[in-house]
């Protein structure tokens, strides 16, 4: 007779097959330049943005339960911060990138103490006046076209690589990198001591509150993080599109209408979700977008339904169904002895 | 006597402003629930009352008696279908399926009217003016809508506190099982708060259409308007909402005269101060 022996395990089969397809994309993904052309390496990019931006509002609203609308308000700041210092500081963009999300998370600091203040569902509009607040102040800076907005100029760009095709080929890999650098940030985040502590709020902010979690500290953390990537990744989005005006910075249609409805079609509060989503959006926009404004409509009318149908998303539906997880989060139990084949 | 007309026409700006917030606030009241579409019902109804004028060659003014019960009508169709579904402890599900409402009501209205700038032509009206002592006109238009703005207020705090109707509100909104038990449908009370709503939405849509151009793309910023002005206001206080819409009224053309590009800027500013300063509003009710 044997006596049953247990361990708590993260990873599953799931999870390592998961790892290892997920390496080899990613290798595949590293070498595009090599074999995709330049208008499939332009639509990776903003797949991989849209990536990022779709996993930050998921950790934001998934988990800290902040719910915001103005998430615009970091993209477009970073834009901005981008522009700035290349014009004005003579920086490199590459060198204007990371600094650009510490100025994205310095500027968080104080909005955070401002905005909460307010609960739930006015939060959200909150972030959005602060987001009104950021695009009427950048329109009023003159040095940088006012309300027409602004181009990078052409030795700054010039100056990033020597020929067109390494300079795209630059942008492409920082884009992709973007994406790694967020989901290895939040994976990283989830696993660790905060992230059991997120997890707590997120299924109960009375209960956790009860076992000694400080959430305003959690909530601001996060919110201050998140903003810098998203300002790093708005200073991407920038690069990539050389051009700046306050109402493209800080539009509330293509950096949160849309990361919102990616993360709900993908599953909201996983971290397969944005990716389920991003690819059915891309897909969608990829064969719907000559439909113009009724293809808005539609997307619209997919979000009510999944949130009234299936409120946690594909991924939650297939989670439910299957206990499939690709990423090596939560904990299981594992039986030592059926596992040896005993 | 510039600063003077400026604070003037701010106050009576405030008052289209509170008719903005008001649906706003008896939503949330009712059943905590913040409809992101709040401006773009606003845009739909002016929309509504321009289609309305065109067709029966009516005066805009006389268009509200089509306007408000169909915005009305509306909003408790909607309620019942949809809205009550998302009702519950999780923030989540209102305010993403009402984003998704913003998104299908503008671009709707776009397919519909395209994004040409419209505006309702309210004949003699728009132009009279009274004159007051020291050289200050005041437009017989905006003083209609800022008087009517305050009636607004005084009948929704007379049906809140008053009727049965607003016992029934007050009821679900303090204990929704227990209401329920007392014989209330709270389905149904929440289908009649949110007509309600959007029938002074409907009011509000034709004002605006009345006072300045609009387009399909303008619903946001008047949500922003109006969330700011319960917010500076106080939650939960009416009264309170119509002060926040004329301080909001108030900034702004303080900010216009100041320099023309800082009108909406002054406005967030004040909100913002208000909010750093007395997060819970200036007049938040005791509760």
């Amino acid at each position: 007779m044997t006596t049953a022996t247990y361990s708590i395990s993260r990873s599953s089969p799931a999870t390592r097959i998961a790892a290892l397809a997920g390496f080899l994309v990613l290798a595949a993904l590293v070498a595009a330049p090599w074999w995709a052309g330049r208008a499939d390496m332009r639509l990776l990019s903003e797949i991989f943005l849209y990536l990022s931006l779709a996993c930050l509002w998921n950790l934001l609203a998934g988990y800290a339960g902040l719910v915001s609308v103005g998430q615009q308000a970091f993209v477009g700041f970073g834009g901005y911060m981008l522009f700035a210092l290349a014009i004005f500081a003579g920086l490199s963009p590459l060198a204007a990138i990371p600094i650009a999300g510490l100025l994205g998370a310095l500027v968080a600091v104080p909005v955070a103490f401002l905005i909460f203040r307010l609960r739930g569902a006015y939060f959200a509009i909150g972030t959005w006046v602060i987001a009104e607040v950021f695009r009427l102040s950048f329109a009023q800076v003159s040095s940088l076209g006012g309300g027409s907005g602004t181009s990078l100029p052409v030795a700054i760009v010039r100056s990033m690589a020597s020929s067109r095709s390494m300079r795209e080929a630059t942008t492409y890999w920082l884009a992709l990198g973007m994406a790694v650098l967020v989901l290895a940030v939040i994976y990283l985040l989830l696993r660790s001591r905060n992230g059991l502590a997120l997890t707590a709020i997120r299924d109960s902010e009375v209960a956790s509150n009860s076992f000694g979690i400080d959430i305003w500290r959690h909530k601001f953390i996060v919110y201050v993080v998140t903003a810098g990537l998203t300002a790093s990744t708005g200073a991407l989005i920038f690069l990539q599109k050389l051009r700046i005006s306050p109402d493209a910075a800080f539009s509330v249609n293509d950096w949160t209408a849309f990361v919102i409805f990616i993360v709900v079609i993908g599953g909201i509060g996983t971290l397969e979700g944005p990716i389920i989503g991003v690819i059915v959006f891309f897909l969608l926009r990829e064969t719907l977008a000559d439909l113009g404004t009724t293809y808005l409509l539609l997307l619209g009318l997919v979000a009510i339904v999944v949130m009234l149908k299936a409120p946690r998303g594909i991924w939650g539906f297939v989670k439910d169904r299957t206990g499939l997880e690709l990423f090596p989060l939560s904990r299981r139990v594992v039986d030592e002895n059926q596992k040896n084949g005993k | 006597m510039e600063w003077i007309n400026a604070i003037v026409q701010g106050v009576l700006l405030g008052g289209l402003y509170a008719l903005f917030a008001a649906g706003l606030s008896l939503i949330f009241g009712v059943m905590r629930l913040v409809n992101i579409a709040h401006g773009d019902f606003i845009v739909l109804a002016a929309f509504l009352a321009l289609t309305t004028t065109s067709a029966l060659g009516v005066s805009p003014l006389l268009a509200l008696l089509i306007v408000v019960p169909v915005m009305a009508l509306l909003g408790y169709v909607l309620q019942r279908g949809i809205l009550n579904q998302t009702l519950g402890d999780d923030i989540l599900p209102p305010l993403l399926v009402t984003f998704g409402l913003s998104v299908i009501i503008q671009n709707g209205l776009l397919e519909i009217y395209s994004a040409d700038p419209q505006k309702m032509n309210a004949g003699a009206i728009e132009t009279a003016s009274l004159a007051l002592p020291g050289d200050l006109n005041i437009g017989v238009l905006p003083l209609l809508m800022f008087l009517v703005a305050v009636a607004v207020i005084a009948a929704l705090q007379w049906v809140f506190y008053r009727s049965a109707l607003g016992r029934a509100f007050r009821a679900v909104s303090d204990k929704q099982d227990i209401a329920q038990l007392m014989g209330l449908n709270k389905a149904h009370v929440f289908g009649l708060a949110m007509a309600l709503s959007l029938a002074v939405v409907g009011i509000a849509g034709v004002f605006l259409g009345i006072r300045t151009s609009f387009d399909p793309s303008i619903g946001p910023g008047r949500l922003i308007f109006g969330f700011e002005a319960v917010i500076i206001g106080g939650l939960g206080n009416l009264w309170g909402t119509l002060i926040g819409g004329i301080i909001l009224g108030v900034s702004q053309n303080i900010g216009a005269q100041i320099n023309p590009g800082w009108q909406l800027l002054a406005g967030h500013i004040a909100f913002l101060i208000v909010l750093a300063v007395k997060p819970r509003g200036l007049f938040p009710r005791i509760d």
